[in-house]
């Protein structure tokens, strides 16, 4: 089939695609507009998608009373209580959770990002002895299951009298395997070797040509390492789940995991739940509906390709 | 090129090593160094003496294997393996399935609403999953559902979501809720870079769109969904925080439901820090075993295609 295409393609690729022979005729005009079938599945998918999103939202505005006598997508009327009774719940700590989670996502992912932009950028442009051998070994950390990692992570902190503590939980996620493969497909596709070349002409140090000369032309996928991990730090639970004791330092995640398991016991809590749930996806909607305008498409499937 | 060579190494050669310093000192501490110590505790026991009490009762001693044959032989942990491949069974192939679907819908012609419908399909990825486990936990709490409150108007049974099979069902929607946008973006992006002549040339030919999606654009994309594959599959394996977070709503959901559930409540629930490692390593060793198995067979197929 696809050489028989390839065989083919000589004349109609000069043709503009609307022009193409056989589009244009004998089908009734409303089918040619609209392909119904594909939209209104594609729809139905948004709609299943968009279902606990929506769901969370009104039921926030609901008083503890209504969230279980009124029908569920009716919206109550006790927002406001519900937003006061959760930033009173225990001094506030709510805030702390998000404060916690704006803080290792934000410097976990800044830190990382330079890891990774550092080492993509040396297994892409230099040919050294054991390349291949660090980034396979790198690599190979992606399989590794968090758990076989964080418990003698956890240990070895402990030793280090580091558990418990903002560090126990940033600095075990500032080496992504991930990110220094995507930084790696990145660098060889965004920065050519004559510039590197010519930067050593004119006689630059090897800092001063990645600095100056290939890290602005890495920036555009670097924006795009910075947000996975950012949404994975954000995302993470199983690590400050193990690491942390003390919930003035707990994520979000992890906040509102023991809000849950509290108030399994106590219904009352179930609104503060939901409306916790309800702020907490906002910033990271926020932020997806930012980024997925930046978002390089052409960086992920560069990714498949190779 | 050969002159290139040469006169980078003078004062370049060592510049590499340079940059991958961060990277190699974190991998060593983070990732080399647990990795180790979590064999060499899984070789050991704690040996007590006496009531176990005082400094000297407890001690670690050498265990051989001892570790591993009990962990291989013990139910729970080979009951959550079994309900984790159950798991995986529903979730991999409907996610990947889903996600292939919508993709070729977004890239077939004439479609509506596809940039509203692509951004709302991917947004859960951005949602952790303890959110999204707490999301639609509470969509199955029959207080609090639309699902059960419209069951109940029909006056149709109303099935209990938390329990025996249908916990499978309720588990791997939040999976597949959570993980379909993601690859459908990946396998669309593939798609987008297929050129447009090879459809042109499909048409011409007769092909139908379906024909036209069989049988090129799914073996043109077969790279990205053997990567989604691969993904999906490690992450199956490792499913911990949504049944955690669903487990305060039911009692159906035990500590030990998935294996790594287990080893987190024997680590740090028992305090058996030598069986919880040994447990892990195994966990380790198969994840391994299991994706070069899979990439292996890939690359085969891949090869056979191409020398076709």
């Amino acid at each position: 089939m696809s050489s028989l295409a390839v065989s083919q393609a000589e004349p109609v690729a000069g043709t503009a695609p609307g022009t193409a022979p056989g589009t244009a005729q004998g089908r009734p005009p409303l089918r040619r507009r609209i392909a119904l079938i594909p939209t209104a599945s594609l729809l139905l998918g948004a709609i299943y998608c968009l279902l606990p999103v929506a769901w969370v939202v009104i039921a926030a505005t609901k008083s503890g009373r209504e969230l279980f006598s009124t029908f569920t997508f009716l919206p109550g009327t006790g927002f406001a209580d519900n937003f006061q009774d959760l930033s009173a719940y225990r001094d506030g700590v709510y805030w702390s959770w998000m404060g916690n989670s704006a803080l290792y996502a934000g410097l976990g992912a800044l830190l990382s990002t330079c890891v990774s932009a550092f080492s993509g950028y040396a297994l892409a442009i230099y040919r050294f002895r054991g390349r291949e051998t660090i980034f396979n070994v790198l690599l190979a950390g992606v399989l590794m299951p968090p758990v076989i990692l964080a418990i003698p992570q956890y240990l070895l902190l402990a030793k280090a009298d580091l558990t418990d503590s903002y560090l126990s939980v940033l600095l075990p996620q500032i080496l992504s395997p991930y990110g220094v493969y995507l930084a790696r497909i990145y660098a060889a596709a965004a920065v050519p070797a004559d510039v590197v070349e010519a930067g050593r002409m004119d006689g630059a140090s090897e800092w001063r040509i990645f600095t100056r000369v290939a890290l602005p032309m890495m920036i555009p996928g670097m924006v795009t390492v910075f947000l996975f991990q950012f949404v994975a730090i954000w995302n993470n639970f199983l690590l400050p789940y193990i690491m942390l004791s003390d919930d003035e330092k707990f994520p979000i995640t992890l906040g509102l995991f023991t809000l849950l398991e509290q108030g399994a016991n106590t219904p009352a809590l179930y609104t503060l739940v939901i409306t916790g749930a309800f702020l907490a996806v906002l910033p990271l909607v926020a932020l997806f509906l930012v980024i997925q305008r930046f978002w390089s498409l052409d960086l992920l499937s560069g990714a498949v390709k190779s | 090129m050969k002159s290139t060579a040469r006169r980078q190494s003078h004062g370049v050669k060592g510049a590499p090593y340079g940059f991958l310093l961060p990277a190699t000192i974190l991998f060593a501490l983070f990732f080399a160094l647990p990795i180790g110590y979590a064999f060499w505790l899984s070789l050991r026991k704690v040996k007590v003496s006496g009531l176990g009490l005082g400094s000297g009762a407890r001690k670690e001693v050498w265990a051989g294997l001892e570790n591993y044959t009990d962990a291989l032989t013990d139910s729970e942990l080979v009951n959550g393996a079994l309900r984790v491949l159950g798991y995986g069974c529903i979730v991999v192939p409907v996610m990947l399935g889903l996600a292939l679907l919508f993709a070729l819908m977004l890239d077939s012609e004439k479609v509506r609403l596809a940039p509203f419908t692509r951004l709302a399909i991917f947004l859960p990825y951005a949602i952790p999953g303890v959110v999204a486990a707490l999301l639609w936990g509470f969509l199955y709490l029959p207080d609090v559902s639309p699902f059960y409150f419209v069951l109940d108007k029909l006056g149709l049974p109303q099935p209990d979501l938390l329990d025996g099979g249908p916990l499978y069902l309720a588990l791997s929607n939040i999976a597949v809720w959570g993980g379909t946008g993601f690859n459908m973006i990946v396998i669309y992006t593939s798609l987008q870079s297929i050129p447009a002549e090879v459809y042109e040339a499909a048409k011409l030919d007769g092909a139908t769109p379906a024909q036209i999606a069989l049988r090129i654009k799914i073996p043109m994309v077969a790279p990205s969904l053997v990567l989604t594959f691969f993904f999906s599959i490690i992450a199956t394996l490792q499913v911990f925080s949504e049944p955690t977070t669903l487990k305060p709503l039911t009692n159906s959901v035990s500590t030990t439901w998935s294996p790594l559930m287990k080893v987190h409540r024997d680590a740090f629930g028992e305090g058996d820090i030598h069986g919880a490692a040994a447990q892990a390593v195994i966990i380790a060793f198969a994840t391994l075993l299991l994706s070069f198995g899979f990439l292996r067979a890939a690359n085969r197929r891949q090869k056979q295609e191409a020398a076709r």
